[in-house]
C-alpha cells in the first residue's frame, strides 16, 4: 500500500492491521515517533493526519488511506517550527522521550487555535504523559510558541 | 606511565574485584566521610577531547536520563577549559573502569550523586586539557606557558591568538600536568549560570536515539512472556500458534519465561499473544495487597529490629501530657518510565555488545559476562539516552539486560528485547509497600517528648550484591533514611525506631527518592499532627523543633514567605507545608490545595525552597524540582498498584494513572544561596510533596489522610 | 500470555450477554415502548456520550472519561484533543487487545453544546420531552430521529462496541420496533415522577 509520510509517498509492505506507529518505526525506520503505551493513553506516538493530531499506536495502517502523515521528523526541516523553537527557548526537555508527541500535539493545537488560554492548552495536551514532570515548562512553551506565531504574522 | 597503561591498570583492579567498592546510599551523617578521597588526577583524554575542527567532546561517565548532566558535566569542563560553549558536544562514555563513579567505584548513575561526585574530576579534566593546550601554544610561540592566557576557545598572547582547534594535535602530545589549580569560586563564569540544555536540539527533532530506537542490521525483536505471578516458573508451553504468526522466527525458553523472536515488534507481539504457557505459579499465587496492608498493621504493633533508640520511649509516652497515634501507608508503585525497558544484545565469539539505556553499566557488564561465559571486560555497553530512569534502570540483578542476553544466547541471533507498557506495569521492581506506626507524646510545653516508630516494609537490598554494604544488623538503610537521621527526631528526648522487613516474592527497587518517598510522608505528616495537637502553627512548631538546623529553617521560611503563609489563602483553599532533607539537599514545600464537590483533591500551587549547596545550573535545578514535585504528585493523587490472587491488577496508564498536564500546579522554585557541601537535585523534591499536600488537605477539611494516594474514603 | 489470561478472565466475568428480549412492547402500550427506548438510551453505550456535564463517560461503569476529555465547541472534543485523536474510523482489530479507543466511520462525537441531549440521570418524562423538542434535539423531526436511531453508524456502534464492552442490552431491531411503536402512537410521554 502507499503511504504519504512527510510529503514522500512510500510503497509499504506491511500487514493491514499493523499500527501506523510500527510501520513508521520498524518498516520505514523513522524512530522519532515513540512507543509508550500502545493504547492511546500517553500520546508519545502522536503524528498528524492531514493536520489532525492522531495517536499512531492504535491506528491500523490500512485506515490511513490517502491522508498525509506528518511525523516529528517532518514538522520542520531543521527544528525551527515555532513550537520547537519555543521548546528550546523554554528549555522544556528532560529525558525527552515524550517530547516528539508533546510537540506534535502542541503544533496541532496552535494550527487550529493560535491563541489558546492556559486552560485550553492544558486540555489539548492532557493526552500526553510526561513522567519526568516537565509539564510546567510544556505549558509555558506552548504559550511562548503562540506568542511567537502571532508575532511572526 | 602513559594514559593507556593507567587505564588498563584501573580496569584490571576493577575486574579483580579490588575496585568494587559499592555504597549506593550514603547516610546523611556519613556523607562528609564519603567525600571521595584525594585521588590521582583523571586522565583528561578519557573525559574531554579537543578536535582539530575546534569541537570539544565531553565524555559522560554517567547516563543522561533527563536529570540534565549532559549539560551540567559539560559546564564543569567548559568552566576550566575556557572553551567556546557552542563548540561543545557530549557523548555517553563506553563502559570502562576509568568511568567508575568517584564515590562508589562502579560505573553507574543514581542516588542524585552525579554532579557532586564529579564536581572535582570534570573540572580537573577541563583544567588539565587547558594546560596541555597552553603548553602546546607556548611551544609554538617558544614562550613560557605562564605568560599565556585562555579565553573562549583560544590561547592568547597579547594580540596573538591560536585556536584550540589549531592546537589540538600538538596538545595531544603534551604530558598531562601533575597538578592543576582549579578556579576560585569568584572566577566562575559558567558554574552557577542558568544554562539551557545541550541535548535539546536532538530531543525536539526526534533525532535523539534512545535504546528503543536502536536499529542494527540483522537484529530481531523479541518479547518475553513472563509469569503472571511473581516467582512463577514455566511448566510447559505450546508455541505452535505463535510460530504460525507471520514474522515470528523462533520461540525460545529463557529463565524468566518464553521469548518470541520476530522480525519486528508487531509480529513479536502477535506471536506472544498466540503463545500458550502453563505456569507453575509458586507461593506468589496467593499474594493480596489488601491483606498485606492488614498484616503489616498487625506487625507494626510488635517491636521490630531496633534501628535507633535513646531513653525510654514507652515510659516517656506514658508520662506525656498528650499522645498522638497514627499509621501511614503507601502502596507498591511502578516507575513507569516513558520509554519502556529494552536492551539490544549481540553475542559474537567471546564478545558481547549491548545497546541500552542503563543506570548500571558495571553491573550489566558483570551480569552479561557471567551469562555469556566471557570476561566482563569483553562486554561493551553503548549507553543510549534513557527515556526516564527513576531507579528502574538500576537493578542490582540487571534484570532487563540479563534477560536480553539470555534471549540472544538461546536464539543464537542478535536481538532487541522490548517491554510493552503492560510488561512494565506488571513486571515488578516496585517501590515497596510500606506502613509506619508512630506513637508520639507532647510535653506540657507542647513539644514532642516521646516518639515510638515502627516501620514495616520489604527491604530493597536484601538478597542483592549490595546487601553486605547497605544492610546493617538486618536493617536496610533505605528503609529508615529520613527518620533516624531526621533533625526533628534528634530533638525528641526519648525515641525508639524499630523495623520489620517481611520477605515477599514481589521484587522491589529504589524509586525516585527511595525510602524518603514514605519516610518523609510519615515524618512530616506526624509533625503536622503534633503541631495541630499542640495548638501551634505548623510553621512555628517546626521552626521551634529545628532550632539547631538553620538550613532547614531558612528553607522553610523562604518557601512559606513565597507561599504567603500566615495570610489567608483564596477562598476554598488551604496550605500545608513540609521540609525534608535527602541526598544532601534540603527542600521545603508549601502546597496550596482545594477539594471539589466530588471530593477530588486539586493542587494549585507549590512553593519550593531548595538548599542544595553550590547550584551548578539554576535552570536545570528548577526543572528537576518542578519535575520531582510532579513525579511525587502522581503518587499523591493517582498511582497505586494492587495485587489480587498474585496478579497485579493494573496494566497500563488507564488504570495505573499518573499526573497529566491539567493536574500540574504552578511550582515556584527558589534556590537558596548556600556554600554548604553540594547535594543532589534529581530526587529530593519528590519526598516532601506528599506530606505538604496531606497537611494542606487537613488544614482545609480537618480530615487527616494517612494513605497514599490521598483519597477521601 | 498475560494478555491471553486477561482476555480469558474478561471472557468469564464480562461475557457479552445475548441481548435480552425487550420488555414486551405491545403496540397498544406506547409508554411501555418508551421504557424500552429509555433502557437503551441510558445504557452505557449511549449515555457515555450523552453525559450530564461536558466530560464524556467511559466503560461499562460510566466513569468520567480519562485524559480530561471534553465535549468541546462542536461536540468533537477539545481543540487539540479532538475525539478523532484516538477514535478512528472503526474499532481497532481485536488483536490490539482490551481498552482500545473504539471507532466509527462517521467519526466519534458527542452532541454539540447547543443541544447537549443529556441522557445521564434524566427521568423518563424529561427524557421523553427532550427527545421530541426540536429546540433541544438539534432540529430533528420525527423522520430524522428515526434515521438517527435506526441507521446512524454511531448509534449502531452500540451493538458492536468492540472487545471487552457490553453491547446495548436490547437487540437493535427490538429497539427500533419500540421506537416506532412509541412514535407511531404520537410519542406520548410517561407521567411525571
Amino acid at each position: 500500500m502507499k503511504l504519504n509520510v512527510n510529503g514522500t509517498v512510500h510503497e509499504v509492505d506491511a500487514p493491514e492491521d499493523m499500527p501506523l506507529l510500527w510501520v513508521l518505526r520498524d518498516v520505514l525506520g523513522m524512530t522519532g515517533t515513540k512507543f509508550g503505551c500502545g493504547m492511546a493513553q500517553c500520546g508519545a506516538c502522536t503524528v498528524h493526519l492531514d493536520g489532525q493530531a492522531t495517536r499512531s499506536c492504535v491506528l491500523p495502517v490500512s485506515s490511513v488511506g490517502s491522508r498525509m502523515v506528518t511525523t516529528i521528523e517532518g514538522l520542520s526541516p531543521d527544528g525551527t517550527h515555532p513550537v520547537q523553537k519555543a521548546w528550546a527557548e523554554v528549555d522544556v526537555v528532560q529525558c525527552g522521550y515524550c517530547q516528539p508527541g508533546q510537540i506534535m500535539s502542541a503544533a496541532a493545537l496552535l494550527a487550529h487555535h493560535p491563541n489558546p488560554t492556559d486552560a485550553e492548552i492544558d486540555l489539548a495536551l492532557a493526552g500526553n504523559i510526561c513522567r519526568c514532570g516537565a509539564y510546567q515548562r510544556i505549558r509555558e512553551a506552548v504559550r511562548a510558541a503562540a506568542t511567537q506565531r502571532r508575532a511572526d504574522r | 606511565m602513559t594514559a593507556l597503561s593507567r587505564r588498563e591498570m584501573l580496569r584490571a583492579s576493577l575486574l579483580s574485584g579490588a575496585g568494587l567498592f559499592v555504597a549506593f546510599h550514603i547516610p546523611r551523617k556519613a556523607r562528609a566521610a564519603a567525600q571521595p578521597p584525594a585521588k590521582p588526577l583523571p586522565d583528561p583524554n578519557a573525559f574531554v577531547r579537543v578536535a582539530p575542527d575546534g569541537s570539544v567532546t565531553v565524555l559522560l561517565a554517567h547516563s543522561e536520563m533527563g536529570q540534565g548532566i549532559w549539560t551540567g558535566l559539560a559546564m564543569l569542563i567548559a568552566e576550566e577549559l575556557d572553551c567556546n560553549w557552542s563548540k561543545i558536544r557530549v557523548e555517553h562514555a563506553p563502559a570502562s573502569p576509568v568511568y567508575a563513579h568517584p564515590a562508589f567505584g562502579i560505573q553507574m548513575t543514581g542516588g542524585s550523586t552525579t554532579t557532586w561526585s564529579e564536581f572535582d574530576r570534570y573540572r580537573q579534566a577541563g583544567a588539565m586539557a587547558r594546560a596541555m593546550l597552553v603548553r602546546a601554544a607556548a611551544a609554538q610561540w617558544k614562550t613560557d606557558p605562564k605568560k599565556l592566557r585562555t579565553e573562549n576557545g583560544f590561547v592568547l598572547r597579547g594580540s596573538d591568538k591560536l585556536s584550540y582547534g589549531e592546537l589540538a594535535v600538538a596538545a595531544q602530545a603534551q604530558t598531562p600536568p601533575k597538578s592543576v589549580k582549579l578556579k576560585d569560586r569568584k572566577e566562575w563564569k559558567i558554574i552557577g549560570k542558568p544554562t539551557r540544555r545541550l541535548d535539546s536540539p536532538e530531543k525536539i527533532t526526534g533525532k535523539a536515539q534512545f535504546g528503543m530506537d536502536v536499529r542494527l542490521p540483522g537484529v530481531r525483536t523479541a518479547l518475553v512472556a513472563r509469569s503472571p505471578v511473581f516467582g512463577g516458573k514455566v511448566k510447559s508451553f505450546d508455541a505452535s500458534k505463535a510460530k504460525g504468526v507471520k514474522g515470528v522466527e523462533q520461540v525460545v525458553q529463557v529463565p524468566s519465561g518464553v521469548a518470541v523472536v520476530a522480525s519486528n515488534f508487531w509480529s513479536a507481539k502477535l506471536g506472544r499473544d498466540a503463545l500458550t504457557v502453563d505456569w507453575d505459579p509458586g507461593p506468589g499465587a496467593t499474594l493480596d495487597s489488601a491483606a498485606l496492608v492488614k498484616s503489616y498493621r498487625e506487625t507494626a504493633r510488635t517491636k521490630g529490629t531496633v534501628a535507633a533508640e535513646k531513653g525510654d520511649a514507652e515510659t516517656a509516652l506514658s508520662k506525656a501530657s498528650k499522645r498522638v497515634v497514627a499509621e501511614y501507608d503507601v502502596p507498591y508503585l511502578a516507575h513507569a518510565t516513558m520509554e519502556p525497558l529494552n536492551a539490544t544484545v549481540k553475542l559474537e565469539g567471546d564478545r558481547c555488545e549491548i545497546w541500552t539505556g542503563t543506570q548500571f553499566q558495571t553491573m550489566d557488564q558483570l551480569t552479561a559476562g557471567r551469562i555469556a561465559g566471557i570476561p566482563p571486560q569483553n562486554v561493551s555497553i553503548h549507553t543510549q539516552f534513557l527515556g526516564g530512569g527513576f531507579g528502574r534502570r538500576a537493578t542490582p540483578s540487571s534484570d532487563f539486560v540479563a534477560e536480553a542476553v539470555q534471549v540472544a544466547k538461546a536464539a543464537g541471533v542478535p536481538v532487541k528485547v522490548m517491554w510493552t507498557r503492560e510488561d512494565d506495569i506488571q513486571g515488578g521492581f516496585y517501590r515497596p509497600l510500606f506502613l509506619h506506626r508512630i506513637e508520639a507524646g507532647l510535653d506540657d510545653k507542647g513539644l514532642p517528648s516521646a516518639w515510638k516508630h515502627t516501620i514495616v516494609g520489604q527491604s530493597i537490598l536484601t538478597g542483592t550484591p549490595f546487601e553486605k554494604m547497605m544492610v546493617k544488623n538486618g536493617i536496610d538503610e533505605t528503609s529508615i533514611e529520613g527518620i533516624v537521621d531526621s533533625p526533628y527526631f534528634e530533638t525528641v528526648p526519648a525515641r525508639l525506631v524499630t523495623v520489620h522487613s517481611p520477605r515477599s516474592p514481589v521484587t522491589v527497587l529504589w524509586w525516585r527518592s527511595v525510602g524518603n518517598t514514605h519516610t518523609a510522608f510519615a515524618m512530616e505528616s506526624m509533625i503536622d499532627e503534633l503541631a495541630w495537637a499542640a495548638g501551634r502553627d505548623p510553621l512555628e512548631f517546626r521552626t521551634a523543633m529545628l532550632a539547631d538546623h538553620p538550613r532547614h529553617r531558612r528553607a522553610l521560611q523562604t518557601a512559606a514567605e513565597k507561599a504567603g503563609w500566615g495570610k489567608p489563602p483564596p477562598a476554598g483553599r488551604a496550605r500545608g507545608l513540609a521540609v525534608h532533607e535527602s541526598f544532601g539537599s534540603i527542600i521545603a514545600e508549601v502546597a496550596e490545595v482545594s477539594v471539589d464537590d466530588q471530593k477530588e483533591i486539586h493542587v494549585h500551587k507549590v512553593s519550593c525552597a531548595v538548599d542544595c549547596g553550590t547550584a551548578l545550573n539554576p535552570l536545570g535545578i528548577e526543572a528537576q524540582v518542578q519535575g520531582a514535585v510532579a513525579f511525587g504528585l502522581s503518587a499523591v493523587l493517582h498511582s497505586e498498584l494492587t495485587l489480587k490472587e498474585g496478579r497485579v491488577e493494573q496494566s497500563n496508564f488507564h488504570d495505573y494513572q499518573v499526573l497529566r498536564l491539567p493536574d500540574m500546579p504552578t511550582v515556584t522554585v527558589q534556590i537558596i544561596e548556600s556554600d554548604a557541601k553540594m547535594g543532589g537535585i534529581g530526587e529530593p523534591a519528590t519526598a516532601p510533596i506528599s506530606a505538604a499536600v496531606a497537611n494542606a488537605v487537613y488544614a482545609l477539611t480537618k480530615k487527616r489522610l494517612r494513605s497514599l494516594p490521598l483519597r477521601f474514603a | 500470555m498475560r494478555r491471553l489470561l486477561l482476555l480469558a478472565l474478561v471472557a468469564c466475568t464480562h461475557a457479552e450477554p445475548a441481548p435480552t428480549p425487550a420488555p414486551e412492547a405491545k403496540s397498544a402500550d406506547p409508554i411501555a415502548s418508551f421504557a424500552t427506548v429509555k433502557t437503551v438510551l441510558q445504557s452505557p453505550r449511549c449515555v457515555n456520550c450523552h453525559p450530564a456535564g461536558d466530560q464524556p463517560l467511559q466503560g461499562d461503569d460510566g466513569h468520567a472519561h480519562q485524559q480530561f476529555v471534553q465535549r468541546g465547541p462542536e461536540g468533537r472534543g477539545a481543540i487539540g484533543l479532538a475525539c478523532a485523536t484516538c477514535h478512528g474510523k472503526a474499532n481497532p482489530p481485536a488483536s490490539y487487545g482490551l481498552h482500545m479507543p473504539p471507532g466509527v466511520s462517521t467519526e466519534w462525537r458527542l452532541p454539540p453544546p447547543e443541544h447537549r441531549m443529556v441522557f445521564a440521570g434524566v427521568a423518563a418524562r424529561a427524557l421523553c420531552e427532550q427527545l421530541k423538542d426540536v429546540r433541544q434535539n438539534g432540529g430533528k423531526d420525527s423522520a430524522a430521529l428515526l434515521h438517527h436511531v435506526s441507521e446512524d453508524p454511531l448509534v449502531l456502534w452500540g451493538w458492536s462496541p468492540g472487545t471487552g464492552r457490553k453491547p446495548v442490552p436490547v437487540a437493535h431491531a427490538d429497539f427500533v420496533k419500540a421506537w416506532k411503536s412509541w412514535t407511531d402512537a404520537g410519542a406520548p410521554c410517561p407521567p411525571q415522577g
